[in-house]
């Protein structure tokens, strides 16, 4: 049997009415209670959850006005039908006020009241769907999408939390790869912003004609391939949060354009002559330093100071190694999960070098290096071996000023003492024969350390 | 009515027999309304033949249920009695030449389904099952005067 179509309560003092309506309702797959008054209606929905409660305006005691309001205020989520006598409109109006979903007058057409029922319930399973849905949204912005343990991410965290909930426009700082988007996306779901889209523009990726059709949408043959009606971005993001990324690298003509809708608060889109009202909050990002771009007059200065109205700097990941681990451990177990893998986690030398690297790449770097690691990784731990375009710690100690025999010395002498002078191994390793290991061992005058060697008992 | 009588009976697998029967007008009918109620002359039928498995009564006059404007007929869910009014069924009542077919017709599909839900059913969503509701004429003359596979099964599963 299929599941009910719906839960209702029914309060009149007649009995042939309650008799009535319930064997009605029943017929119709309804779970239905009905109660002769106000009293017993208000027990009923302390252990049960109505959707709709029908109830007669003209009852002794309690009447149905003073059950109404009392009803909502126990059960705001309840919708309540009013059932009036024709002399009694008015009053159902006021009910209608005070909250009441409709009125019916006696006699009622059947159909109407099918019907009326059936949008009533209608409604309250569509405003406990969106009690749901926002309910997970709110858990998403709660929980923590930044990984980082360092004063300067704890710095950049409070300063979210800081202005998340203002409307001010948020420019962004930071080095490629450190996170932009991730902090942009915090910032909105922290904002009341939050159950509206956020609406990212990358930029850079878009040549400027492109990029303003994106932005601003078109009119149908607006230009040519211009087929139909498209709303841009700015208008998508409407209600919510506009993500630039990378605006230091937006054409003049868009700049201008940009900033027209930002203060006018109206777009036009091209082609078109209807101005539409926009409302969303800026978040921009940008690696390019723009007081540059602004003194070179690649970058609009009136345009610069309505974007950096709240500056967050995020710092490189270089600035804050003690991140590191915490954030390499954070994708190995993710991309375990992902990938069905059994890596659980990361050698201490590998870990050394992942610290020790500058990661030029940022955090999306390490990602990556990780991941990789992750596809090539055959033990239970990431190992050095799985990180072989980080090298080996003391290559960064090649500096310049070293002649090519200096560099090539330094190298055969720490693979040497690496293969614990093993000849064969040393040879192998360095891609070279025995023989010309040895023709360089004299060339350079290395000497095996004495612990190393081994004294033949004397004859 | 013999007609209807052994339609139903062969449809529900049951012996049937048609009697008149007069009714006291007095405790059902409401002079306001001009109409009686269903659920009065439910309780009446019960009480003529309390030994029937089901009765079913055919009636001329306007039926309606309290709150609701009117009702083809009523019936006591998993009960025992079932009415049926042809008063609304008749074209003459919508300003229609009568068609003595077409009523026929409308009169069997409802007792079908008032008797229904005698046997438990509840109304369907199969716009053309008998069981479905209907409150206009309309919707009577859509429907077939057939259980859908559903309701078929359910009546099965009830006897």
């Amino acid at each position: 049997m299929e599941s009910k179509a719906g839960r209702i309560l029914i309060v009149d003092d007649e009995f042939s009415v309650r008799d009535s309506l319930y064997n009605w309702f029943v017929k119709d797959n309804y779970d239905v209670v009905a109660v002769e008054d106000g009293e017993s209606a208000l027990h009923a929905i302390v252990d049960n959850s109505f959707d709709v409660a029908l109830l007669d305006i003209k009852m002794p005691g309690m009447d149905g006005m003073e059950l109404q309001r009392r009803l909502q205020k126990a059960a705001p989520e309840l919708l309540v039908i009013m059932i009036t006598a024709f002399a009694s409109v008015e009053t159902a109006v006021v009910a209608m006020k005070h909250g009441a979903f409709d009125y019916v007058t006696k006699p009622i057409d059947p159909d109407e009241l099918s019907h009326l029922v059936k949008r009533a319930v209608e409604k309250r399973r569509l405003v406990q769907e969106n009690v749901q849905l926002r309910r997970r949204l709110d858990d998403i912005a709660s929980a923590d999408i930044l990984v980082g343990e360092s004063p300067p991410m704890k710095n950049v965290v409070d300063l979210i939390h800081q202005v998340a909930d203002t409307d001010a426009t948020v420019l962004i700082r930071g080095e490629s790869g450190t996170g932009k988007e991730l902090i942009a996306r915090a910032i909105h779901a922290n904002s009341s912003r939050r159950y509206f889209p956020i609406v990212p523009v990358n930029s850079g990726a878009l040549p400027e004609s492109l990029l303003e059709s994106e932005l601003f949408g078109h009119e149908k043959g607006a230009f040519t391939g211009a087929h139909y009606r498209r709303k841009g971005k700015l208008e998508m993001a409407n209600g919510g949060t506009l993500f630039l990324d990378e605006i230091g690298t937006i054409g003049a003509k868009t700049q201008v354009d940009l900033l027209r809708v930002l203060e006018s608060k109206e777009l036009t889109r091209l082609g078109g002559s209807r101005a539409v009202h926009v409302d969303f909050r800026v978040v921009c990002a940008t690696n390019a330093d723009l007081e540059q771009l602004v003194s070179e007059g690649a970058f609009r200065e009136d345009l610069y100071y309505r974007i950096n109205v709240f500056a967050i700097d995020v710092p490189p990941l270089r600035d804050r190694r003690s991140d590191i681990p915490l954030l390499a451990k954070h994708f190995c177990s993710t991309l375990a999960m992902q990938m069905d893998k059994r890596i659980g986690g990361i050698s201490a030398g590998a870990m050394e070098a992942l610290m020790a690297h500058d990661w030029p790449g940022n955090v999306r770097e390490l990602a990556n290096a990780i991941e990789r690691a992750m596809v090539v990784g055959r033990n239970s731990l990431i190992d050095v071996a799985d990180l072989p375009f980080l090298g080996k710690k003391e290559q960064a100690a090649f500096g310049r000023g070293q002649t090519l025999a200096e560099v090539e010395m330094q190298h055969i002498n720490r693979v040497l003492s690496e293969d614990t002078w093993n000849i064969s191994r040393a040879a192998r390793d360095l891609g070279i024969d025995r023989a010309t290991l040895y023709a360089k061992i004299r060339k350079y005058k290395l000497h095996k350390p004495d612990a190393l060697v081994s004294h033949r008992p004397s004859l | 009515m013999p007609r209807l009588a052994k339609r139903l009976g062969r449809l529900f697998g049951l012996d049937t027999e048609v009697h008149a029967i007069g009714f006291d007008p007095e405790v059902s009918f409401d002079p306001h309304r001009g109409q009686y109620s269903s659920r009065g002359l439910l309780a009446e039928l019960l009480q003529d033949r309390p030994h029937a498995y089901r009765i079913l009564g055919v009636t001329s006059v306007d039926l309606y249920m309290p709150v609701l404007s009117f009702v083809f007929g009523e019936a006591q869910l998993k009960g025992r009695a079932a009415i049926v009014s042809i008063h609304r069924l008749r074209g003459e009542v919508y300003g229609l030449r009568p068609n003595r077919r077409a009523l026929e017709s409308r009169l069997a599909k409802e007792a079908i389904h008032e008797l229904g839900h005698t046997f438990g059913l509840l109304h369907c969503l199969e716009n053309r099952c008998v069981m479905s509701r209907s409150t206009y004429v309309e919707d009577i003359d859509i429907k077939s005067d057939r259980f859908c596979g559903d309701c078929s099964a359910a009546l099965r599963a009830f006897e």
